[in-house]
């Protein structure tokens, strides 16, 4: 009677911490949402969407940073997506599963850590000097393009490694050829996680300040990037510059919220996007 | 080992298989008759899965493995150089002991073969799913719903699509691993009935550690323990009048 009481209360607590847990970091995530939201909301109009910022960037709004942000993830997906996506194949499908596979594996859960500072510095050595892409959106896409590729290549094989062997096997066992087997049996149900996993890096890369800092981002333009080769506005460097680096802080703090509000917003439609396409996918299978 | 002689559409010749430093085969000689049902038998981890999927070079796929020995297809070496092992695995099909329906429709499962192989006419396509499932004898279950997908069958209607998946691409040699294993009786029935009509057109192949099921479908019989061959012989011999010890007291239930 009292042991079965004591496991009953054990239970109780054991729930009760997992639920505050659960509370507290959905509480967190949800004021800081809301402080954002009211004290950015009011700046959001067609104007501060679509204009260029005047006046020594007091007034106006943030097109260009919106612009910006959306080239250089273009950049950075052109690069991550495929290349992400090969390898991911490559290594869980055909690479011979050893001491060299782990190892490269374990290389590559290590980039996905490395502060994004690093890759920053490592975009301005190899894209803007030996490849002389200069400070560029160019320079900038391909530096968060590396950084991506860790998360791409990791998510994308966690996709992979969701589909049955048996699968694989059934192929095989048809006569398919392993390239065959892959194709029209893996694949298929491997890419919407694919897609989700790479969506999801796709959306760290666009909030990234530190990887385009030296390697192509403006303090201000007057004008949109042209080519490959110009400077160009982001939003999280735009958002940085106002919240620290503006010399009348006090009065642009307002266009700083707005800048954050639409960032977060640009990364939470992406991570939505990803769950859409999965939803979506899922779906057209059954 | 004397045993009645047929045409043999599968031999082994010392065949030898390992797992890294571990020696799952030891010089395995068995002959799988055409137009006849060979069994394997014998206890967990003897060897016997092992065995099955070296006949259709399925165990190519797994890293670090090793094959020594020889195994014939029509006399010919399954690893000789000018085998193509994917044409290999296309005359000689395999039946999984999941059964491994893919997420596609019940058509599409069936056409799975075919489509890789390049046919794209509609017409013969359904021609050959219509007359595999009809061979699997899963048509009438499901002759309303080949568009539903496979996954929506029960577990027995999924082996005999497997099955029927396996017919459409017009193999010699079927190999059955364990197939009724993740099935239930009347289910098993129902594939054990297959596998004897099969044999008029097909050699078949099956690992089993049902010996009444051994007993029911088959001509031959080989019993493996370790990775060796005990016995080989005619079924019945095997059943009641074995010639080796360790066979008797397998077949008897004594151990296993």
């Amino acid at each position: 009677m009292k042991q079965a009481r004591r496991k009953k209360i054990a239970q109780f607590l054991g729930f009760f911490l997992l639920r505050a847990g659960l509370t507290l970091v959905l509480a967190i995530l949800l004021l800081f949402l809301y402080d954002i939201g009211r004290k950015g909301g009011g700046t959001i109009s067609w104007e501060f969407l679509s204009q260029a910022p005047r006046k020594g960037m007091t007034e106006g709004g943030i097109f260009p940073a919106i612009f910006g942000t959306f080239l250089v993830t273009l950049i950075t997906a052109i690069l991550a997506v495929p290349l992400g996506m090969c390898a991911a194949i490559y290594l869980n499908e055909y690479a011979t599963q050893g001491r060299l596979t782990r190892l490269i594996r374990l290389s590559i859960r290590n980039l996905s850590g490395v502060p994004s500072i690093v890759y920053g510095l490592f975009g301005v050595i190899l894209f803007v000097n030996i490849m002389r892409f200069g400070t560029s959106v160019l320079s900038a896409g391909l530096t968060l393009g590396l950084m991506t590729l860790p998360w791409t290549i990791t998510a994308s094989e966690e996709a992979l490694k969701t589909v049955p062997n048996s699968y694989r096997e059934g192929a095989l066992a048809l006569g398919a050829t392993k390239w065959q087997s892959i194709r029209t049996n893996v694949l298929p149900y491997a890419v919407p996680g694919m897609l989700t996993g790479t969506v999801l890096g796709l959306a760290r890369a666009a909030g990234e300040t530190a990887p385009i800092l030296f390697t192509g981002a403006a303090f201000f333009l007057p004008y949109l990037p042209k080519s490959l080769g110009d400077q160009f506005m982001a939003l999280p460097y735009h958002l940085y510059i106002m919240a620290t680096q503006h010399h009348q802080i006090e009065q642009v703090r307002p266009i700083a919220y707005g800048t954050a509000l639409v960032l977060i917003v640009l990364v939470l439609g992406m991570n939505m996007t990803a769950v859409v396409i999965r939803y979506r996918l899922r779906r057209k299978r059954r | 080992m004397n045993v009645e002689t047929g045409i043999a559409k599968i031999e082994t010749r010392d065949l030898d298989f390992y797992y890294g430093p571990t020696r799952a085969l030891k010089r395995v000689n068995v002959s799988c008759y055409k137009n006849r049902v060979t069994a394997i038998i014998g206890p967990s981890g003897c060897g016997k899965s092992t065995f099955i999927r070296t006949l259709n070079r399925m165990n190519d796929v797994i890293p670090g493995t090793r094959v020594e020995g020889t195994i014939l297809l029509d006399g010919k070496d399954v690893h000789a150089p000018d085998v193509d092992v994917v044409e290999l695995r296309r005359r000689v099909g395999m039946v999984f002991q999941k059964p491994n329906p893919f997420p596609k429709s019940i058509f599409d499962n069936i056409a799975y073969g075919l489509r890789i192989n390049g046919m794209k006419d509609k017409r013969k396509l359904e021609e050959v799913v219509v007359r595999s499932l009809r061979g699997a004898a899963l048509w009438e279950e499901v002759k309303d719903r080949l568009d539903e997908n496979a996954f929506a069958l029960s577990g027995g209607q999924q082996q005999r699509l497997c099955i029927a998946r396996a017919l459409a691409v017009e193999p010699e040699v079927i190999l059955f691993d364990e197939p009724c294993s993740a099935i239930d009786p009347i289910a098993t029935a129902k594939v054990e009935d297959l596998i004897e009509t099969l044999e008029k057109s097909y050699t078949v192949v099956i690992v089993t550690h049902n010996m009444q099921q051994a007993a029911r479908v088959s001509d031959y019989t080989a019993f493996m323990m370790l990775g060796e061959l005990v016995e080989f012989d005619v079924t019945e011999k095997i059943f009641t009048n074995p010639v080796n010890k360790l066979t008797e007291e397998y077949i008897t239930g004594r151990f296993g």
